[in-house]
This record gives C-alpha cells, sequence and structure tokens, in this order.
C-alpha cells in the first residue's frame, strides 16, 4: 500500500499541475459553478494534495461533482488548474480494482428519452475505469 | 470548401437534427462537409492526466484520417469540438503523448498535430464570413430575441480552444445579427449548464439549469440557441418549469434563415 506521500506525488505527475505556484486568491472555489455540492472545494485540492493529505481527498463527494467545466482553469491568474488536480484525485480511487463509481447495472434506470449519448459516454469517462 | 467532418456519436442518434441542418445549411452555403469513413466516439470528455493515452487514441485516428483526406477537420458537437482540438494541441506540444500514442497506432507516418480542427461557427465566422452569410439569408428572423447560450466547452481553456474571447464571446451573436435576429446578452451565456452530473447528482444540473435559463429569460430572450447536445438536455429537461424556454440547435434556425429548413 502506498503511503500518502507516494499517492500525492503520482497525482502531482499525472496532473502536470505544480501546486507551489498557487497563491491562495480563492478565485477557483469563487467561480466554481459545483460550489455548494462540495465538501472540499478547489483551491482545498491544491492545498490539500501539497501537503499530501490525499485520503481525505479520496472520501470526498466532491471529485464526483467538479462538472469538469474548466471555470477554474480559465479563471486562475497563476495557471494551477484545480481542475486537472480534482481529476488527477478521481483516476487514484477509480483506477483501483473495485471502484468505480457508475456501474453498468445502474445505467437503464437513470435514462429517459431524451438523454444523449454523450452524457452515458462522460459519465463513463469520469466516474468509472 | 471542403472539410473532413467529424458528427460523433450523439449527432448519429439523440442529435439528428443538429447534424441534418447543419448539412443542409452547409449545401446552401457552399461548404462539401465529406464525413470520415471510418470515425469512432470521441469520449466525450477531455482525458486531461498526463498519462492517459488510450482515451485519447480515436481523436487522434480522426485527425490522422483528416490529414490524409488532405482537409481541415470540421466539428459540430462541443464536446466533439473541445475533445478533439484539446487532443490535437497534445500531439502537437507534449512530447510524451506524441510518442506513445504514435507508439502504439504505429501509422505509417507519424502524427504531431497538423490537422487544423475548426468548428462549424468558425467555418461560418473565418471561411464563408457573416457578411457573406447574411446575404444568402431569404428568410430574416427577425424581431427573434435570440440568447446564444456557449458553455464550457467550446470556450474553455483559451489558450488551447482560442475559439473566442473565452470571457466575452461574440461568435454566436454575430451569427444571429446576420440571420436577421437580435441577440440577447446574459450573465450566465458562457456558464456550466450541469454537463453530465445529471446522472450523478440531478439536484445540481437542475440548479446549473435554471440558473442559466433564467438569466437568459430575465434578458428578454424568446429562445436558446446551442452546439451541444448535453447543453440542450440540461436546458430543457433540468430547468425549472416556471423559467423554461424553447432550446434550439443553431443549425435549426439557420437552416430557416437560408430558407433549407
Amino acid at each position: 500500500m502506498q503511503t500518502e506521500k507516494e499517492m500525492a506525488n503520482d497525482i502531482i505527475r499525472r496532473s502536470g499541475v505544480n501546486p507551489l505556484k498557487c497563491m491562495k486568491c480563492g478565485k477557483c472555489s469563487g467561480t466554481c459553478p459545483a460550489y455548494e455540492d462540495m465538501d472540499y472545494h478547489p483551491h482545498q485540492f491544491v492545498s490539500m494534495v501539497q501537503k499530501g493529505r490525499i485520503n481525505e481527498l479520496l472520501q470526498s463527494k466532491s471529485i464526483w461533482t467538479c462538472l469538469s467545466c474548466f471555470a477554474c482553469i480559465e479563471r486562475c491568474p497563476r495557471s494551477v488548474e484545480p481542475a486537472k488536480i480534482i481529476e488527477a484525485v478521481r483516476l487514484e480511487l477509480i483506477r483501483r480494482q473495485g471502484c468505480n463509481h457508475l456501474k453498468s447495472d445502474a445505467i437503464p434506470e437513470l435514462l429517459d428519452d431524451k438523454l444523449p449519448q454523450q452524457a452515458i459516454v462522460s459519465a463513463f469517462r469520469k466516474y468509472s475505469k | 470548401m471542403t472539410f473532413s467532418y467529424y458528427p460523433g456519436c450523439t449527432l448519429k442518434t439523440k442529435a439528428k437534427d443538429l447534424d441534418m441542418y447543419a448539412r443542409r445549411s452547409a449545401q446552401a452555403l457552399g461548404i462539401d462537409m465529406q464525413e470520415l469513413a471510418e470515425w469512432q466516439c470521441c469520449g466525450a470528455v477531455y482525458p486531461q492526466a498526463k498519462d492517459e493515452i488510450a482515451t485519447k487514441l480515436s481523436s487522434v485516428r480522426a485527425l490522422m484520417s483528416a490529414r490524409d483526406a488532405g482537409h481541415d477537420l470540421m466539428t459540430l458537437c462541443s464536446a466533439c469540438h473541445h475533445v478533439i482540438k484539446r487532443v490535437n494541441n497534445d500531439m502537437a506540444t507534449d512530447t510524451d503523448i506524441r510518442m506513445k500514442v504514435n507508439n502504439y497506432i504505429k501509422p505509417e507516418l507519424e502524427y504531431s498535430g497538423e490537422t487544423k480542427v475548426v468548428h462549424y461557427l468558425e467555418v461560418l465566422r473565418d471561411y464563408v464570413g457573416f457578411d457573406e452569410l447574411a446575404k444568402k439569408v431569404v428568410n430574416p428572423l427577425k424581431g427573434k430575441k435570440i440568447a446564444a447560450y456557449y458553455g464550457c466547452l467550446l470556450l474553455r481553456p483559451g489558450s488551447v480552444m482560442q475559439f473566442d474571447d473565452a470571457e466575452n464571446p461574440s461568435i454566436m451573436e454575430d451569427l444571429i445579427k446576420a440571420m436577421g435576429a437580435t441577440p440577447v446578452l446574459y450573465a450566465n451565456r458562457n456558464e456550466c449548464c450541469g454537463g453530465y452530473v445529471t446522472l450523478e447528482n440531478r439536484p445540481t444540473a437542475q440548479r446549473r439549469a435554471t440558473s442559466v435559463v433564467s438569466s437568459a429569460k430575465a434578458a428578454g430572450a424568446d429562445c436558446i440557441i446551442t452546439a451541444c447536445p448535453l447543453c440542450m438536455y440540461n436546458l430543457d429537461a433540468n430547468c425549472d418549469e416556471s423559467q423554461k424556454l424553447p432550446i434550439i440547435y443553431f443549425t435549426e434556425l439557420l437552416a430557416e434563415a437560408l430558407g433549407v429548413k
């Protein structure tokens, strides 16, 4: 089993983000359209990954509520790109055996007549491996 | 004007109208859309991680097909455009991703991001020109107050997408003017509709969609146009009943204005 520090290093490498560039202005969280549905917010992901607090993030609901809208990426004055960190944490989890968040058995009851294929493909890409 | 064309999975199923009206309008405007012979689903979301390779392959195959055909690659769905354009940027700028993808596909001629990816709207602006388009309008949409919904995927990140000003875009408003209608500006035109989260947490998507549509409604819009099937779904199905507006693909209004609907 990896230590939290080892996981943090993998997450940083996978995301391509340098968390040390963050100046903690909070603009990412201020502009996040999913803010109120998150327990940990985008700026916290950046600082917690930098400090190696990964286990808390792996259990957070924020990894499922990030909309990948890239508002935090566009509006970060330091080009830290928090959404890439959130994605790298989510991958840390769903790449583990048995940790898929969306299972194919659950799909039929989520469908309605108008739901586009794009929604199903996107959700599988985001929530499962 | 000939382009290789990548329709994507949803334009063959739930969003046939987006595709059909685009083809009819293109014909009226002298644009030749040549659908790629064998395309695969782009995956609908851009794989952001540096170590995601397999999830980028379908985009690269489409990009290579367009290169081999000698054309720019035209997209229409916002999600396909986003994914293919960003993967193309990776192939041009990230040597590690480029090496791994080429090692996997082993093409006769290595691919390194040579294909130009253009969205249908960019073709209207940069190849046809909105002034020329306006001359071909036979049925001006006079009196219609239309709100353009950009969403996220066409605009962000602006450094890669280079579609328009990412915070203050104008391409769809210019199209609306060219069609003889009045564009309505509103605060949430480039804020997220909720995207795929509708499958995981519908209340979030409902809140997002309602905030977008109510913002357009408060600004006096009659309807909203979009280029994205998932935005179309969210803004319609996930919007609070009291705030609803008709949500229309921009290609449908274009076909109407050009008299080919």
